[in-house]
């Protein structure tokens, strides 16, 4: 095996992931939970780029800059809600 | 073309451990500012490293495909999109007057307010 430092990294994001989804269940207030969301979709994004590189397919990288132009608009929306914007 | 390899791939270790570091601070933090503080900056730094490598790792694949473009693609959108999102959440959060946390020790932005300099942050 030759690649055991990507195996590694992909536990420490998975441990990322799991932080995050406890401070998303627990989390007090809103903000905690949209925060919360956006770290883990920040990791979601390393996630998506290892596997592109695992599969040797660069096409997967175009799904990863869409799933971070949608999570920005929600963590935008939902801060204009809170702040009684919308 | 190994060493190249070599050195993504300490890259990517040391990204995904800046990651990790920050969803513990996102456990641990006091209030919510300090977790917007740890959950934003460290991992803007973190998926920065973490793509720089796997833009190094796939060195084989340069001349074939636009990986390296679309690489740097996603590493402008994460440094323009990310501080954006972090700031518009810390006021929303201070426009819900959630509570400070108990050490808190500096208020800029109270400060501000109450010399005119800012206006308060809308909540309707």
């Amino acid at each position: 095996m030759n690649n055991i430092i990507i195996y590694i990294a992909l536990t420490f994001l998975m441990l990322t992931l799991l932080a995050g989804l406890i401070r998303f269940i627990k989390g007090p207030s809103i903000v905690d939970r949209v925060v919360a969301f956006d770290s883990m979709t920040i990791t979601s994004l390393v996630v998506i780029g290892v596997i592109a590189y695992l599969s040797n397919r660069a096409i997967y990288f175009d799904v990863a800059v869409v799933y971070g132009l949608l999570s920005f608009l929600g963590v935008i929306i939902v801060a204009k809600y809170i702040q009684g914007g919308l | 073309m190994d060493y190249v390899k070599l050195i993504g791939e300490i890259f990517l270790m040391m990204g995904s451990f800046s990651l990790f570091i920050a969803a513990i601070g996102l456990l641990r933090m006091p209030d919510v500012y300090n977790r917007v503080q740890t959950g934003t900056k460290a991992s803007t730094l973190g998926a920065i490293m973490s793509f720089v490598g796997i833009g190094l790792m796939a060195v084989d694949h340069w001349d074939e495909t636009n990986w390296i473009g679309r690489v740097i693609v996603l590493i402008v959108f994460i440094i323009i999109t990310n501080p954006v999102s972090s700031h518009v959440l810390m006021r929303a959060a201070y426009a819900m007057k959630i509570p400070l946390s108990k050490i808190t020790s500096v208020d800029k932005l109270k400060e501000d307010i109450e010399n005119k300099i800012l206006e308060e942050p809308i909540d309707e």
